[in-house]
């Protein structure tokens, strides 16, 4: 170091800096890579300007060493920062709140459980599978009671877009029963067929079927008379003009459709297990809350979250894949 | 597609609206009078109707209809208050968004009828916490669609504010409130749909108490079939009579609105 002349290293250390900013921006391309020369203690470059610069490898490599590898938990904490920062002190601090409270024992634990304890009983239950059995048994029945609302509803909603006769006929009714809240079905279903797998089954289909027949007739009925008339003059079969213009355009309130349709099974089928139910998520929810044991009741809304959360997510992306044709405008 | 051919008359489509539901309701009395059916599955129309006539009579049907829907209001006002208050705040704050949209989405995606047993917990399960619970199933919509409409004020709209040096009071009260009017009605809308099937949920989850949902309760237990009818046909007019007072508010609220 001695040897560098004093005003030779006030400029590297000016370039040095600006070079540590760029090899930043490049980091995080993931395209630069510093190159240490040993031998060489100064190399001097000529930038378009024409002023000589110094650069000393020590010195870049000093400020670029924070960055060297950019990790990819580096590049997650950054994203995750910047992205969702903000919005992570909320919970951060609700669960500070949380922890306090269960370490000063401000509530008790029947009223609001440890942290820990929530997190002792989802782990017993993993460990025990007790956990994949319930949530195993409540996917299934949501799954059965959706593949069935949704297939009437997309059969219905498309005939009811195709056939105005056939609206004019079935559309009181359908807006009669739709008026009534779901569970307002519920005792007259227990009369009719008791308490089994078939109340579940067809509560979920009905709550399914309601949204999934609006979105498909409004999706079909609205696609542009332009659209139809481009079937019409390459002389498309029926079959063709549906499934080539017809649906693809109906696609996104169709989707509206499922995604509220299932989003709908899913709070009937965790209301139906909490009503009757011996088996399921929503069942240890109404078990837990007997016992006063709400930590298993904190456990079991965590799974619900999480899976209302993926459902939505995964018709999300399947909706996206299923538009792939369409150029953003 | 959707124009009916002049032959058909304006007599033509009104039938066709009522067809079915006439024909169902004839296969209900035909069947019950020739006994095809087991009358506690099927009691006849004549004994629903009856037993509707005597239940307004003693009063006790309309006194429980009164009690729900009191419930359901002040859930739905304090809901749909609260949710439209916050759906703003998101909307015109920047740093709210970012403090509380990705908690709030993330609580969105909670089954509704989760909260029961932690509300029963926290309010009690008597009217404080029925009411609680109504609460938060307005306060999802209204929030989501006030916040959606905020965000969704056209950019031009505010740039003309912006040529036209408004201040932020004047912005609020010309532009964008006519803006998200729409969108605001659009959640309260929604927010009285979810409180009416969230009353109907909180009386048959919580303890019991006067409502609709005990009266069907009720009717499950002693098999009264007539009962039960009785009271679907109630919700689906209430629910039926939300929807169109929706409607006429919107329309008198929106009048100046020309799209």
């Amino acid at each position: 170091m001695a040897r560098i002349p004093p005003q030779l290293l006030t400029q590297s250390l000016q370039s040095s800096a600006a070079l540590a900013a760029d090899q930043h921006a490049a980091l995080l391309l993931g395209g630069y890579h510093p190159t240490p020369t040993g031998d060489a203690l100064m190399q001097e470059t000529i930038t378009e300007a024409g002023v000589v610069r110094a650069r000393i490898p020590a010195l870049d490599n000093l400020a670029a060493k924070d960055h060297q590898q950019p990790s990819a938990v580096y590049r997650l904490a950054i994203f995750v920062v910047t992205r969702l920062g903000p919005g992570l002190i909320l919970p951060l601090v609700l669960l500070a709140v949380w922890q306090l409270s269960a370490t000063y024992g401000w509530l008790p634990d029947q009223i609001l459980p440890a942290p820990a304890l929530v997190l002792d009983v989802l782990q017993e239950r993993i460990s025990d599978g007790s956990l994949w059995d319930d949530t195993s048994i409540s996917l299934l029945r949501v799954l059965r009671g959706f593949t069935l609302g949704a297939g009437i509803g997309l059969a219905l909603g498309g005939a009811l877009a195709a056939s105005p006769r056939l609206h004019d006929y079935l559309n009181p009714l359908f807006l009669a029963v739709s008026q009534v809240p779901i569970l307002g079905w519920v005792p007259l279903l227990i009369l009719v067929i008791g308490i089994d797998e078939g109340l579940k089954n067809s509560l979920v289909a009905l709550s399914v079927f309601i949204p999934v027949t609006l979105g498909t007739f409004q999706g079909i009925r609205d696609v542009p008379f332009a659209y139809r008339e481009v079937g019409q003059v390459l002389t498309f079969s029926r079959l063709q003009s549906l499934t080539t213009i017809i649906l693809p355009a109906a696609v996104p309130a169709i989707f509206t459709g499922l995604r509220e349709g299932l989003s709908n099974g899913w709070q009937t089928l965790v209301a139906v297990e909490l009503l009757a139910s011996t088996e399921g998520l929503g069942f240890q929810m109404a078990y837990g809350r007997q016992l006063f044991q709400l930590e298993l009741v904190i456990a079991a809304m965590l799974v619900i979250g999480l899976i209302g959360f993926l459902f939505d997510f995964l018709l999300g992306r399947i909706e996206t894949h299923l538009q792939r044709w369409q150029v953003a405008a | 597609m959707t124009t009916a051919p002049l032959s058909q008359t304006a007599f033509a489509r009104p039938a066709r609206l009522l067809a079915l539901p006439l024909i169902l309701l004839a296969a209900w009395e035909v069947s019950a009078r020739a006994g095809l059916v087991d009358p506690h599955l099927l009691p006849a129309l004549e004994d629903v109707i009856s037993r509707g006539e005597a239940e307004i009579a003693n009063g006790e049907l309309l006194t429980a209809l009164g009690a729900s829907l009191a419930r359901d209001l002040a859930g739905f006002a304090i809901g749909a208050s609260l949710g439209t208050a916050s759906g703003l705040l998101l909307g015109f704050s920047h740093l709210a968004q970012r403090l509380f949209g990705p908690t709030l989405r993330v609580h969105r995606q909670i089954a509704l009828f989760a909260w029961v047993p932690l509300i029963a917990v926290w309010f009690g399960a008597g009217e404080a916490g029925k009411i609680a619970f109504i609460a938060l199933a307005a306060f999802q919509p209204s929030l989501i669609n006030t916040w959606r409409g905020v965000l969704d004020i056209p950019a031009r709209f505010r740039e003309l504010a912006a040529v036209l040096t408004f201040s932020r009071l004047d912005f609020l009260r010309f532009i964008a409130l006519p803006a998200i009017l729409p969108a605001i009605f659009t959640g309260l809308k929604a927010a009285l749909i979810y409180a009416w099937q969230a009353t109907i949920g909180a009386e048959l989850f919580m303890t019991i108490a006067p409502g609709i949902g005990g009266v069907m309760m009720q009717g499950r237990q002693l098999f009264q079939m007539d009962l039960v009818l009785l009271t679907i046909l109630l919700l689906g007019v209430i629910g039926a009579g939300f929807n169109l007072i929706a409607n006429l508010g919107e329309t008198l609220l929106l009048r100046r609105r020309t799209s």
